[in-house]
């Protein structure tokens, strides 16, 4: 071995060794999405499903309660909302890599190989990342085919997958904390759903936040998934999607919700501020849980 | 260095208020052998290898390995080591020659360093024909001699082997055991954990029984047979024939002795099977009958009986209630 015998200093690993290490751990898990096509299929069927599903089935009762800007269209208002739901959803599989991995002993193998520690972590969640991305990029195109069209340009509705993206990687950290923390598979299963669930629901993914009742309101409007989500909205149906709506109104009352609406790059501003704060939080700490792990 | 590579001072390691995994343990070993380590489930096994793997902080006390202090350095201690766990650490998607080369990888060879030795290891470990198909095809056996491929394709300087064979049949285990001493023969040195005899027995250069945390014996395998008897010949006569045979077979060992509960005469049979040949040769020469015999060789059970004055089961028994809760099975499906 070519490591020289230091009795005092520690070795270090590399920068550049720490970027190979974290390539090869990334390539490792997404190879096993392409050898189990099964995860992908089913990864991508759920949100599809959820697309048709709360599109065709709820679409018709709720197309009147959403801005004018989504053209009557209920897809126009739900896929940037999906997207995000489908962004919490896939987080959560980075839990469950990380403990089939603890269970299987191949994190004690990590752990005793002379690689950056950084790399399990930090390839797990770009592999999820990726794989997010691939599943966004299919709702996307099913949601083209169902009828979605953007109302802004390519540009600003690109932005807002970006800051998707953005997301979903901060909620991967608070994920692989969560499944460090458990340690085993089935428990990850049901402890990850735990904070997406009442997320994802009492936000404006699905419905306007007007409709609920005051008290859940006030968090709904405040919570990181309506920022982002009300980000995406605006990037890719304009500032009108933010507008505090009513059916009835008329067209100067729309005209003053809409002055009134948070500017888009407002709420752009505010989800990646969501998302660096996810992040000073949840590397440190899933960084701590990781090296204290002793499975 | 002064010539060892492996050197444990004092460790304790300890979970919780109660339990000392690790009790005081000291040992050292030179480069160039099979060091076994030998006890039942919970005496502290694992967690000694998990302390010089750098996977486990000791409590107190000092471990170096290749000169490196454990502590101190651990990412220097990685470069020179290789571990092969409880369970066959590899993916069941990849191919076996994609599992070897990914950890030839995160050992800082370049990608075509890590073909390469993979290519290498995995014809000495005898799965260069089944290196492209997913490991999910393997059997059981086959599994475990990739994860010790996998752990070969560094060129450690130290092989810890945490029970390679438990869990796996009868003849994988063989398979395995030639494996381990083809490497041994090669110039490896292993550090091995098992919870049989002769596991021990048939690899290791030297053994140390650890119980409870604490080492209770060390030395090679004829030492420790010796210290507690070695094998044991049990034989039936009639009773008239008793005295005399006793008398025959006194010539061959001062030990034998009738034993009164089992009415069979009893003696050491320190090289085994060639006691016996010559025990029944001897007695044939008298013209005594033989009724019944056997040779009864000493197991863990016996080790610890005679160590500790309890057998491994109860030891293992005590341990229970502090030992971690088990690990999933691995799912074992055969070869194709």
């Amino acid at each position: 071995m070519a490591t020289a015998t230091q009795a005092s200093r520690h070795t270090r690993i590399s920068p550049s060794h720490a970027v190979k290490d974290i390539a090869v751990i990334t390539k490792r898990n997404l190879l096993r999405n392409i050898r189990l096509p099964q995860l992908l299929v089913f990864a991508t069927v759920q949100p599809v499903m959820f697309l048709l599903l709360f599109n065709y089935v709820f679409g018709g009762a709720i197309g009147g309660a959403i801005p004018p800007i989504a053209q009557g269209e209920y897809i126009n208002w739900l896929l940037p909302g999906l997207l995000i739901q489908v962004a919490a959803f896939g987080a959560g599989q980075t839990a469950l890599g990380l403990t089939e991995d603890l269970s299987k002993g191949v994190i004690d193998r990590f752990r005793s190989l002379p690689m950056a520690r950084s790399a399990v972590l930090a390839g797990r969640t770009l592999s999820d990342l990726i794989r997010n991305g691939f599943v966004i990029g299919l709702m996307v195109v099913m949601g083209f085919l169902m009828g979605f069209r953007y109302q802004t340009n390519l540009i600003a509705f690109m932005g807002g997958l970006a800051v998707a993206m953005v997301f979903s990687y901060a909620l991967s950290w608070i994920m692989a904390t969560i499944g460090l923390a458990v340690k085993n598979p089935e428990a990850a299963q049901s402890a990850v759903f735990l904070p997406v669930f009442p997320l994802v629901f009492a936000s404006s993914v699905f419905v306007p936040t007007q409709s609920m009742p005051a008290w859940l309101q006030a968090f709904a409007e405040n919570q990181p998934i309506t920022v982002t989500v009300n980000a995406l909205r605006g990037l890719m149906l304009g500032r009108e999607a933010l507008a505090d709506f009513q059916p009835g109104m008329t067209v100067g009352q729309i005209a003053d919700a809409v002055a009134a609406a948070p500017s888009v790059g407002g709420q752009v501003l505010l989800s990646l501020g969501w998302a660096v704060a996810i992040m000073i939080v949840f590397v440190p700490l899933a960084i701590r849980v990781y090296r204290k792990t002793v499975s | 260095m002064d010539g060892s590579i492996v050197r444990v001072e004092n460790v304790v390691k300890t979970f919780g208020e109660t339990v000392r995994a690790l009790d005081d343990v000291s040992l050292e070993f030179e480069p160039g052998i099979v060091y076994g380590l030998l006890g039942p489930n919970g005496a502290g096994k694992t967690t000694l290898i998990r302390v010089l793997t750098t996977l486990l902080k000791a409590d107190s006390g000092y471990a170096e390995v290749a000169g490196i202090d454990v502590r101190k350095d651990p990412v220097a201690v990685r470069t020179h080591i290789g571990l092969a766990g409880q369970f066959a650490a590899v993916d069941d998607y990849l191919t076996g020659r994609e599992n070897v080369e990914m950890v030839g990888r995160l050992y800082n060879l370049s990608a075509a360093e890590a073909k390469l030795r993979a290519d290498e290891v995995l014809r000495r470990i005898h799965l260069d024909e089944a290196a492209d198909r997913t490991v999910r095809t393997y059997s059981g056996g086959m599994r475990r001699r990739l994860d010790l491929a996998a752990s070969l394709v560094g060129r450690p300087s130290v092989l810890f082997l945490d029970e390679p064979t438990t869990g796996i049949d009868p003849q994988s285990r063989i398979d395995l055991w030639d494996v381990i001493r083809d490497l041994t023969a090669a110039g490896n040195t292993v550090l091995l954990t098992t919870q049989y005899l002769d596991e021990a027995d048939q690899l290791a250069d030297r053994i140390a029984v650890i119980d409870r945390g604490k080492l209770i014996a060390q030395g090679t395998g004829d030492e420790l047979k010796a210290k507690m008897g070695g094998s044991v010949i049990e034989l039936h006569v009639a009773d008239e024939d008793r005295a005399k045979a006793l008398d025959a077979l006194r010539a061959v060992s001062s030990e034998a002795g009738f034993e009164a509960s089992h009415k069979s005469i009893r003696l050491p049979a320190p090289d085994g099977s060639q006691t016996l040949l010559a025990v029944v040769r001897r007695l044939d020469e008298r013209s005594i009958a033989v009724e019944d015999v056997a040779l009864h060789k000493p197991t863990l059970d016996d080790v610890f009986l005679t160590l500790t004055g309890r057998g491994a089961a109860e030891a293992e028994a005590e341990r229970e209630s502090t030992k971690k809760p088990a690990r999933r099975g691995r799912r074992e499906r055969s070869a194709v």
